[in-house]
């Protein structure tokens, strides 16, 4: 008799034709998580089983954590036979109270008896055992499951995993990176439909020093945790901040230099073979997050833009910063996008063709082509 | 080129105290406590320094109690007097002490004692009127720094100590000499406890001292073995205090330091103004502060994008005291004497040992001159 942990997927159930392929990425994740554990993994009967781990807790805390899954449940592997079957149930409900149900599943339907007359048989024997138990079948503080497939399985209770798409059917895509707390939650929630995501970070020493910048690494790692890790590109950018400062209308300052940092991001997702770009957006949250000032940055990215917090309020994304574990590095104070170039007065409805006159005072494809050649990459 | 300007934070080991360390490591690395001879040595090793610092200070050894460093001597200073004695006390703080002090104070105000926070002046001086009005309402304990460590500021000790004795002769008094101890003559006879550190003077981290005057009753804050005459337990940082007793024979083997450090700052403020003329010198009069330590604002020019770029060229230099710059609001030590918010704002601190070299002094104002120049055009609009 040995514990297993019983995978269940979510969404990929949905997919149609490339459902084996989405699978098989899955199973394959999966694999790799619990790999260093000495676990193995393995997709039989539309579950994933994982077996062979010396600590269960720290096998369901990186399953979770896989994208695509729906929940998984430590389970006990038994032979097909009823007396042992009903033991376990016995045993697993022995410090139970309140109310309880039996949800058996009989897939062999060459074992002797079918779900029904499992749920009573088993109900009455624990009953039998526990007298302090009463049944529910409608809402039950407890359940206790029993699966017949080619082996037997018994568990109470299932664990939430983490939900989305496995990673790697997503494609790729280039993240714009900051110390905030919004970006590496941003590329967490496109990583959790499936993208492997790469960084992009702006680097404006002196006004932001080494500290802000290993704390923008050590986000990347947190993140990139959830994947396979994550490469971050630290760009240059000082240079181009001050010219904006020098030679561009103080108002239009923040967007110039969004759309600079879209132009760099560009390029580098361009040779890191993305197909889009990652920001942490959120609609009105300062002004260059307006819908106006969108359309101005969107306009010289090429690829397409995911925001993926478009619509969050900023407390939705510090609770999922908190879960993620970013909130905590995300708040050291640290600089980031240096306050001595903010404007004090940003203009909240720019027009592009404004906000593209203003640029032509700078050297656009000059700076663009210094800061991208003085790029530093570094993996996580 | 390189230039370490943040010895008020930090100094680096010479060679002789790492040397110094290793051996005790090596060949005497015994427990004090135990009982057979080379133990002894231990002992008497430790007696060495204990002899070194009291020598400097005019006191006896006897009254030299190691500690793990500076914040554990304030604290056990503050609140091991304090909790000697019987319900609640009047204490008295000036408003420019290190945290280690200032919180050990507000965590006893805490426990109901009442405290007065002296004002200061632009040099750093204690509001003598308010001190005065204070010790009206005789004090239990009064506490002031020997040299501010932002600034340099040289509070006089020695009026304090009479208005303090004249009025409140049962008031204990206790100087945090952590930026001061063998680089500002002191004679600590006059006070009843005194504050050292030895990674301040060139020795190893994790080591300080606290003299306590005979007579001067003091609650242990931490409890086991009973070193250190039960007021602090633990077994001795042997090596510690091995690398703290080399670092203060070379301090004070250094002939005519603290005219040497004089002239070091005065080089340093020359340079400097005249790489940025509009440079603005924080604090005490030239040469009216401590010999090591220089605060300087540069207009226009937040402290700590200076202090990066500054980095970027191999200078090393602080906003305010280290252990706040990561906190990110400006200075309440260059507040509380009067400068305004953007004055203190642009402020950065220099300070030296006698090991800074001319070269790098030089070469340091020479950056910050470059350095600021650009920077200032990019002044926030």
């Amino acid at each position: 008799m040995r514990q297993v942990l019983l995978v269940r997927y979510g969404e990929v159930h949905l997919k149609g034709q490339n459902r084996p392929y989405f699978l098989r990425r899955l199973t394959e994740n999966v694999k790799n998580a619990v790999a260093p554990l000495g676990a193995e993994a393995w997709l039989s009967d539309s579950r994933i089983y994982v077996a062979g781990m010396a600590d269960m807790d720290e096998a369901v805390r990186r399953v979770t954590r896989v994208f695509g899954l729906h929940s998984v449940s430590p389970a006990w592997e038994l032979d097909k036979d009823y007396k042992e079957i009903s033991a376990k149930c016995v045993e697993l409900a022995k410090d139970l109270k309140g109310t309880f149900k039996v949800n058996a599943r009989r897939s062999d339907k060459r074992f002797p008896m079918n779900s029904q007359e499992l749920n009573a048989e088993l109900g009455g024997d624990i009953l039998e055992s526990n007298p302090g138990l009463r049944v529910d079948v409608h809402k039950p503080d407890h359940y206790i499951s029993v699966e017949i497939r080619d082996r037997a399985y018994v568990y109470t209770g299932e664990i939430m995993a983490a939900g989305g798409l496995p990673l790697g059917t997503g494609g790729r895509a280039m993240l714009l990176l900051s110390g905030g707390i919004d970006s590496p939650v941003a590329g967490y929630q496109m990583m959790r439909r499936g993208v492997s995501v790469n960084a992009v970070h702006f680097f404006s020493f002196p006004y932001t020093s080494e500290r802000a910048k290993e704390k923008v690494l050590e986000l990347a790692r947190i993140v990139g945790e959830y994947g396979a890790g994550m490469k971050v590109y630290v760009v240059p950018f000082t240079d181009i901040q001050l010219q904006i400062h020098e030679k561009c209308p103080d108002e239009m300052g923040t967007l110039i230099m969004r759309r600079y940092m879209m132009r760099i991001a560009n390029i580098i997702a361009r040779k890191d073979n993305a197909k889009a770009l990652v920001t942490g957006e959120s609609l009105g949250q300062v002004a260059s997050q307006t819908i106006e000032a969108l359309g101005c940055t969107d306009a010289v990215a090429e690829l397409p833009v995911l925001r993926p917090l478009i619509s969050f309020d900023k407390q939705e994304i510090i609770d999922i910063a908190e879960r993620i574990g970013t909130y905590e590095t995300s708040s050291l104070p640290y600089e980031d996008c240096c306050t001595v170039f903010t404007p004090r007065h940003p203009m909240t409805k720019p027009r592009v063709d404004v906000v593209a006159r203003a640029e032509e005072a700078l050297d656009t494809d000059a700076l663009v082509r210094a800061a991208v050649e003085g790029t530093e990459e570094i993996l996580m | 080129m390189e230039a370490y300007l943040d010895n008020s934070a930090t100094t680096r080991p010479t060679d002789g105290v790492i040397d110094a360390m290793a051996r005790c490591m090596r060949d005497g690395f015994y427990n004090p406590s135990s009982l057979y001879a080379p133990a002894l040595n231990a002992e008497k090793a430790m007696r060495a320094c204990r002899e070194e610092l009291a020598g400097a200070l005019s006191v006896p050894a006897k009254g030299i109690l190691f500690t793990s460093g500076g914040t554990e001597a304030n604290n056990l200073a503050i609140i091991g007097s304090v909790s000697a004695m019987h319900g609640p006390q009047h204490l008295i703080v000036s408003a420019v002490e290190h945290p280690s002090v200032l919180e050990a104070f507000h965590y006893l105000e805490g426990l109901g004692h009442r405290l007065t926070v002296l004002r200061v002046d632009g040099a750093g001086q204690p509001d003598w009127t308010q001190l005065d009005e204070a010790l009206s309402d005789p004090p239990a304990l009064v506490s002031c720094m020997q040299v501010n460590n932002e600034t340099g500021a040289l509070p006089d000790i020695p009026r304090l100590v009479k208005a303090v004795r004249e009025k409140a002769p049962k008031a204990l008094i206790h100087v945090d000499g952590v930026q001061g101890f063998l680089r500002v003559p002191f004679d600590a006879r006059q006070v009843d406890l005194y504050t050292m550190s030895s990674h301040k003077i060139h020795g190893p981290k994790g080591v300080g001292a606290l003299y306590v005057r005979n007579g001067v009753r003091l609650i242990p804050r931490q409890l086991g073995g009973g070193q250190e005459g039960a007021l602090r337990s633990g077994t001795e940082n042997t090596p510690g205090i091995a690398g703290f007793r080399e670092a203060a024979v070379e301090m004070k083997a250094i002939p005519g330091l603290y005219d040497m450090l004089m002239e070091k700052k005065r080089l340093l403020w020359r340079e400097m103004r005249s790489a940025v003329p509009d440079a603005l010198l924080n604090g005490p009069a030239l040469e009216d502060g401590a010999p090591h330590i220089v605060n300087i604002s540069f207009p226009d020019v937040r402290g700590e994008v200076m202090l990066h770029a500054l980095e970027g060229a191999g200078v090393y230099c602080s906003t305010g005291s280290a252990c706040s710059s990561k906190k990110r609001h400006v200075s309440p030590v260059l507040l509380a004497m009067g400068l305004s918010p953007d004055r203190a704002e642009w402020a950065l601190r220099f300070s030296l040992s006698p090991h800074t070299t001319d070269d790098e002094i030089r070469y340091a104002a020479r950056q910050a001159g470059v350095l600021h120049a650009t920077l200032r055009r990019f002044k926030r609009r």
